[in-house]
């Protein structure tokens, strides 16, 4: 199911493809530490001008991927083409790539506008076009007036402006973010990631972008690409990625996700919550127990009747449902998440409006009933055996 | 309510500020210690029973030939240690940083033999090599000892300083690397193109300078008051020619060793200078 997946999403899409930059193709990328295997198989496609970011837990090998792309690893297998040619072998400094790093990265010895144009002074650009550049990119990353200043004197985002005015003044093939936003505050990284899109777009470079931050890949990437223990388990938009995981991997690692109880049916549905669902993805044979996955946002609750206790009201416009009872409610502004148990004993958590949730406190029942959008299923770990069917 | 006073609220005094005489105390017995010689040293010099003060002892030390060579084979044998020294460790420290970590500890034990072995016993060794050039005389290698007891500049010397002065830069060198991110530094100047030549001579180099200087310090230093080596090898470096001085005018040797004290603080402050000269202009743009 996973290769299937991947195979499918691994290309860029051709309507994306923009004129800046260079395509960047991961051709089965190896690499192992030791008896850890970092990357297993890697292959990615990254359209010239795009913005891909690379996403997953820790040790997941996004961070190698990078590396090697950079040239500050070498893979033990695999191709790396960039605009069509090889570069595995080319040492770091011959691949005209940009990087911004996590840490702090810029020289202490040097001013702000030394630091930007270090890369063209080791390329020995002359020394009056070297300052016209240098003074142009702090320009564009806001930060005109400060050339003369050193790293110490300023703030983080200043610092990781200045690397990223830096990593551009070359005109690099590609540009490498690793994990640029990380260290700094919530406020500044908000700022900065929508600079750095900015930027990206205006520029039209391709840039590779990782990241341990859902939120950020989500908003920035063209693409993203979700990896699992050294391999791809699905690269596709943001929308896709969220509404159509490929694997329960990728559904549970990107936003929330509920594992309520299910059985197949013969018509292929899955039967949750008193109803029947279509399956994408892998979908077991009839009757076997399944673990259907299903966001916060796909449950609808019913409040119960004032009055009338045990008799359940369906949520509007849907079908019979299963009863449930609120053990928390939490707040989060617009919206507010309930944290649910259902009659069957499982848990679930339900996202809706918070001016619908008004009456539904701790303790009170409900309704929970699930849209009826296609669900991904996972085979019941234990016990293995097929469910028998209720009258 | 009328019985009711209303007493002005005493005012608070400023908490007096307790006097450090502690400090103070310790200060001033430190500058004594430190002065009181140095002082009675300079006064040694320039105190003759029949002139009153004077300042013979000087025009004739710098007037003289033997301090002038001794004095100028030290500094060079100085620089030299501290060229060869810094040329030896800084690609090595930079490696075992980057490339080969778990060397650190081995590197460490070796560059800090010489603090455990004594002068003596290291100068026995050398000597002993020496002796066998008698033995090489139809050889090249008869060359290469000449080279090494050249009387006018005997590399041997700055061989075997180099090796004393280990432990002074190793540990200067070390807490320079430790304090910056040496690994990031290198590969953002190699993914901007950089060779790794022009990486350590624009980003490494520049960001050690503090711990290249205080080595650097540390080492001439060294050179300029060892004896042992240089006794015992027959050459005759400022610090051995103090000593023979020494036997025969007093007075002449103890200025001799006031002028060195001031030649290393000059050195010391033309050095520092130089480490923190960027670090100045720095601070100054931000004021």
């Amino acid at each position: 199911m996973t290769t299937t997946a991947t195979t499918a999403h691994k290309s860029p899409p051709a309507a994306e493809t923009r004129s800046g930059g260079v395509g960047l193709r991961l051709g089965g990328l190896r690499r192992a530490f030791g008896s850890t295997t970092a990357l297993d198989g890697l292959d990615l496609d990254i359209a010239p001008g795009e913005l891909v970011a690379l996403l997953g837990p820790s040790g997941c090998g996004k961070t190698t991927a990078l590396r090697i792309i950079a040239g500050f690893e070498t893979a033990d297998a695999g191709e790396l083409l960039m605009g069509g040619e090889d570069v595995t072998a080319t040492p770091a400094n011959r691949r005209d790539i940009g990087m911004v790093f996590q840490s702090y990265s810029l020289f202490p010895n040097m001013t702000a506008a030394e630091n930007v144009a270090y890369g063209l002074r080791v390329r020995k650009a002359p020394k009056a076009e070297r300052a016209e550049r240098a003074a142009e990119l702090l320009e564009l990353v806001g930060l005109p007036g400060r050339d003369k200043h050193y790293p110490h004197q300023l703030s983080g985002g200043q610092q990781q402006r200045v690397a990223l005015a830096r990593a551009l003044a070359i005109r690099p093939r590609v540009l490498l973010l690793d994990e640029p936003l990380s260290a700094l505050d919530a406020k500044v990284r908000l700022q900065l990631r929508e600079e750095i899109r900015r930027l990206q777009l205006e520029l039209g470079i391709t840039t590779v972008f990782v990241t341990h931050d859902q939120e950020e890949a989500l908003s920035m990437a063209d693409r993203v690409a979700v990896m699992k223990d050294g391999r791809l388990e699905q690269c596709a938009p943001p929308s896709e990625l969220y509404e159509r995981p490929a694997t329960p991997f990728v559904a549970e690692f990107v936003g929330t996700m509920n594992r309520l109880p299910g059985v197949m049916r013969e018509d292929g549905t899955v039967e949750v919550l008193g109803r029947r669902l279509p399956v994408h993805g892998d979908c077991p044979d009839a009757g076997h127990a399944v673990e259907v996955l299903l966001r916060p946002e796909s449950l609808r609750v019913g409040a119960e009747e004032a009055g009338k206790p045990g008799a359940a009201v369906t949520a509007e416009g849907a079908g019979p449902g299963e009863t449930a009872t609120v053990r928390v409610a939490t707040f989060l502004g617009g919206t507010t998440r309930l944290h649910l148990t259902t009659a069957s004993g499982a848990e679930a958590k339900a996202d809706l409006p918070s001016w619908e949730a008004g009456s539904l406190t701790p303790g009170s029942r409900c309704t929970l009933v699930p849209h009826d959008h296609p669900v991904l299923v996972e085979r019941t770990a234990w016990p293995p055996a097929p469910v028998q069917e209720t009258a | 309510m009328a019985g009711l006073t209303v007493t002005p609220a005493r005012r608070a005094r400023p908490a007096r500020r307790k006097r450090p005489y502690g400090s103070a105390l310790v200060l001033l017995l430190a500058g004594l210690y430190f002065l009181v010689p140095v002082a009675a040293s300079l006064w040694f010099t320039v105190d003759d029973p029949a002139k009153g003060v004077t300042l013979d002892a000087y025009t004739k030390g710098l007037g003289d030939d033997g301090m002038a060579t001794s004095l100028g084979l030290s500094l060079r044998l100085g620089l030299a240690t501290v060229a060869l020294g810094l040329l030896l460790m800084v690609p090595t420290m930079v490696v075992v940083t980057l490339r080969l970590p778990k060397l650190r500890r081995v590197v460490e034990v070796l560059c800090m033999v010489p603090l455990i072995v004594p002068p003596v016993a290291l100068v026995a060794g050398v000597s002993t090599v020496l002796s066998w050039q008698q033995d090489l005389a139809d050889t090249p290698l008869w060359g290469t000892f000449q080279v090494l007891v050249n009387k006018n500049f005997p590399l041997v010397l700055v061989l075997v300083y180099t090796v004393m002065s280990l432990p002074f830069l190793y540990r200067s060198l070390d807490a320079g690397l430790r304090a910056v991110d040496l690994a990031t530094l290198v590969e953002a100047s190699r993914s901007l193109g950089a060779s790794r030549l022009a990486t350590l001579r624009r980003v490494v180099v520049p960001n050690l300078r503090p711990a290249l200087v205080s080595g650097a310090v540390l080492s001439l230093a060294m050179v300029l008051g060892e004896y042992t080596v240089a006794t015992v090898l027959g050459f005759e470096p400022f610090s051995v020619w103090m000593v023979h001085v020494g036997e025969y005018e007093a007075q002449l040797s103890v200025a001799a060793a006031m002028l060195s004290l001031l030649i290393t603080w000059g050195l010391l402050l033309l050095l520092t200078n130089l480490a923190g000269g960027r670090a100045r202009k720095g601070r100054k743009t931000t004021a």
